[in-house]
């Protein structure tokens, strides 16, 4: 996309500051994102859908219960007034189950972003600081990682080891993942090393960790944010998919273990069920369209060079 | 969505000769040499990709927690009462190789046995090879999963040039909005809405007698009723890929044709006077589509992927339900197959890709020398 440009002034460092309207001018990089995310309205719309996915995963459980009281008699009950969303085939609420079913969706998901991030940014900088040997090895790695679909890797991953534990899934999906984002942190490092403050730091013997933690990677925070969030809704992708295949342990509640619950029992076929399938899938679209939309937007806000042409 | 990697090829090239600028090879014969050593390096690269995942599925059998092999053995004598010789003479031919011999031997007579093309028989099914049930499931996928490439790469390439020609305009916003929403569903819970809305709810879809790859009865043949027979049934899957996929293409199809708009030499070309149709193919579709041919393979080999989801919900007998399969039968053989399969046809999608590129843009047979 940007193959001929010198210097990629993607990073935050580079960005047009935002039109001065008065009180911009002295506050924090943060919360000048937030106003520029604001106006725009598919990126007000991403932030809403996933500040209230987040607030009724994480604060929806304290409030109703974790503990979801079952009647089996009632199984597969139309939605009523009491239950909105009707009951599942072991006569739990499907509208409680919801609710404290995002919590290990949203766990997973960050635990394998962050995870990947952190390798990512550590090695795609170091290998684009100082080239040679490890950086020739760690693109050769890459190259072969990225080669095996990280799906089917996942699968067989996971159905040679038992993975137990939805934390140890996203341990594992994120230990899988990070060479894609390693490339391209590779190569944001390899333009900005060449600028003056890289330089004065070099000058200043500061030693390496400091030019390179300390002044390089803050200049890629921007693009680190927006890749993290891409990396969410990747994991998000894989993780579901394992659940849905029942390559993942069918224990405790998701999203991703209701619908595969669903499938296997065949709620799609029975007209006063389909809540019960339909939700989990709706709330984990929607996730995923406002972590697209948020991240399609601040692309654009801290890269002019996508906006105005 | 980043297209960065030409970028990464060319920074160093331009921030190495202080040092390495001396050993450089003679000018005299070099576009051609270069051309050429490129495919080599290029295809012996490719080689030591596939040598390297399949000693890693050797490693993986051999070394994960319950290595299979021996798993298989103390069953089998458990179960049925055989020796251990017995067991372990079946074990050295499901798995192609022998656990009682040393290690580097086993490892020899298994990658011995791949170049000949034997991965071992399958343990789900007896007497069925692995090869044998590949070939039988693997083109299924190609099949579908490549014309789901063909329609959404072309149809969102034409969309992303439109878009582009007409920033702004409603086929722009339209295309955008409706393009991250199904960019958003993940292609399994697509597949998913599709059954339980479609063919449950509304009844405009008969998903039970769309299931599967072709109807009962239908023979293999060349024959037109066999062929509208298997794209009838191929379908779904095909909607499926081509939905999730098409706004993504939509987009960067547009990032990448604005991007060239912009350029100078479009501007030369009009100044010059050239026909619309003319700047519009050779000088902004040509541009803007180069960058792209490197996704397209990635793509491939992301739909290759999540094809494990789709043809399991559809019940479409390709390699990825194949792979399901296996996995829920621990028929480990059969796993080692797949993925070794699998990996093999992203690297051509990939070499395929790099070496369309090179032919297409000299720069990238040049700068491909220093960085790897």
């Amino acid at each position: 996309m940007s193959a001929d440009a010198p210097p990629v002034p993607t990073t935050a460092a580079a960005t047009v500051p935002p039109p001065a309207t008065g009180k911009a001018a002295g506050t924090s990089p943060l919360r000048r994102l937030l106003n520029e995310l604001t106006r725009s309205t598919s990126g007000f719309l991403g932030l809403c859908l996933v500040v209230a996915i987040l607030l009724l995963s994480l604060v929806g459980p304290l409030v109703v219960g974790t503990e979801v009281p079952g009647d089996a008699s009632r199984a597969w009950e139309a939605p009523s007034a009491q239950h909105w969303l009707g009951l599942e085939g072991t006569g739990k609420d499907t509208l409680h189950l919801l609710v404290i079913g995002g919590r290990t969706v949203l766990m997973v998901g960050f635990l394998a972003a962050a995870i990947t991030t952190v390798i990512a940014v550590a090695i795609g900088s170091l290998a684009g600081y100082f080239g040679g040997r490890f950086d020739a090895a760690m693109l050769q790695l890459t190259d072969i990682v990225m080669t095996v679909p990280q799906i089917v890797l996942l699968a067989v991953v996971g159905a040679f080891y038992s993975l137990d534990s939805p934390m140890l899934l996203g341990v594992i999906i994120g230990v899988l993942t990070w060479p894609v984002l390693m490339r391209s942190i590779r190569a944001q490092v390899l333009s900005l090393k060449e600028r003056e403050f890289v330089e004065a730091a070099q000058l200043l013997d500061v030693g390496w960790v400091r030019v390179v933690f300390g002044e390089i990677v803050p200049n890629m925070a921007s693009y680190i944010l927006i890749n993290f969030i891409i990396a969410v809704t990747n994991a998000i992708y894989a993780m579901v998919g394992l659940y849905l295949l029942g390559l993942a342990p069918q224990k405790g509640t998701n999203w991703g273990i209701m619908i595969n619950d669903a499938w296997t029992k065949g709620a799609m076929f029975n007209p006063d069920a389909v809540a019960y399938i339909v939700a989990p899938v709706t709330m984990i679209v929607l996730l995923q369209l406002g972590l697209i939309l948020l991240t399609r937007t601040l692309e654009e806000i801290l890269n002019p060079r996508l906006r105005d042409r | 969505m980043t297209a960065d990697v030409p970028t990464s090829a060319a920074p160093p090239e331009s921030a190495a000769p202080p040092g390495t600028a001396a050993p450089r090879r003679p000018a005299a014969s070099l576009g051609h040499r270069i051309y050429h050593s490129f495919i080599l390096r290029r295809l012996l690269r490719s080689v030591f990709v596939v040598w390297v995942v399949a000693s890693g599925v050797f490693l993986m059998v051999r070394l994960l927690p319950g290595n299979p092999v021996d798993v298989y053995i103390n069953q089998q004598i458990a179960l049925y009462g055989k020796s251990y010789e017995q067991a372990a003479a079946e074990a050295s031919n499901f798995f192609r190789f022998d656990p009682s011999t040393p290690i580097w031997r086993q490892y020899l007579d298994y990658l011995g046995g791949l170049l000949r093309g034997d991965m071992g028989s399958s343990i789900a099914t007896p007497g069925v090879t692995v090869m044998d049930k590949i070939a039988q499931y693997l083109p299924w996928t190609l099949y579908s999963v490549g014309i789901a490439l063909l329609i959404s790469i072309t149809v969102g390439l034409i969309l992303g040039m439109i878009m582009a020609y007409r920033r702004g305009g409603i086929i722009d916003h339209a295309v955008s909005i409706i393009g991250s929403g199904f960019h958003a569903i993940p292609n399994y819970l697509l597949a998913i809405l599709i059954v339980v809305v479609g063919a449950v709810q509304l009844q405009i879809i008969d998903y039970t007698r769309m299931r599967g790859n072709v109807s009962p009865g239908v023979d293999a043949e060349f024959s037109l009723r066999f062929l509208s027979d298997i794209g009838y049934h191929a379908t779904l899957p095909i909607i499926t890929y081509v939905l999730t996929t098409v706004g993504t293409w939509a987009l960067i199809m547009k990032a990448s044709t604005t991007q060239v708009l912009g350029e100078d030499y479009v501007t030369v070309a009009k100044a010059r006077g050239l026909k619309e149709s003319r700047i519009q193919a050779h000088y902004v579709g040509r541009n803007a589509l180069l960058p792209l041919i490197a996704q397209i393979a990635t793509q491939a080999g992301f739909i290759v992927g999540g094809a494990i989801f789709v043809e399991q919900t559809f019940s479409y007998e390709g390699i990825g339900l194949l792979l399901f399969e296996s996995i829920n039968t621990r028929d480990y053989p059969t796993i080692q197959g797949v993925l070794l399969v699998v990996t093999i046809t992203v690297v051509l999608a990939n070499l395929a890709a790099d070496l369309i590129n090179a032919a297409l843009d000299p720069r990238i047979r040049l700068g491909e020398g220093g960085a790897s």
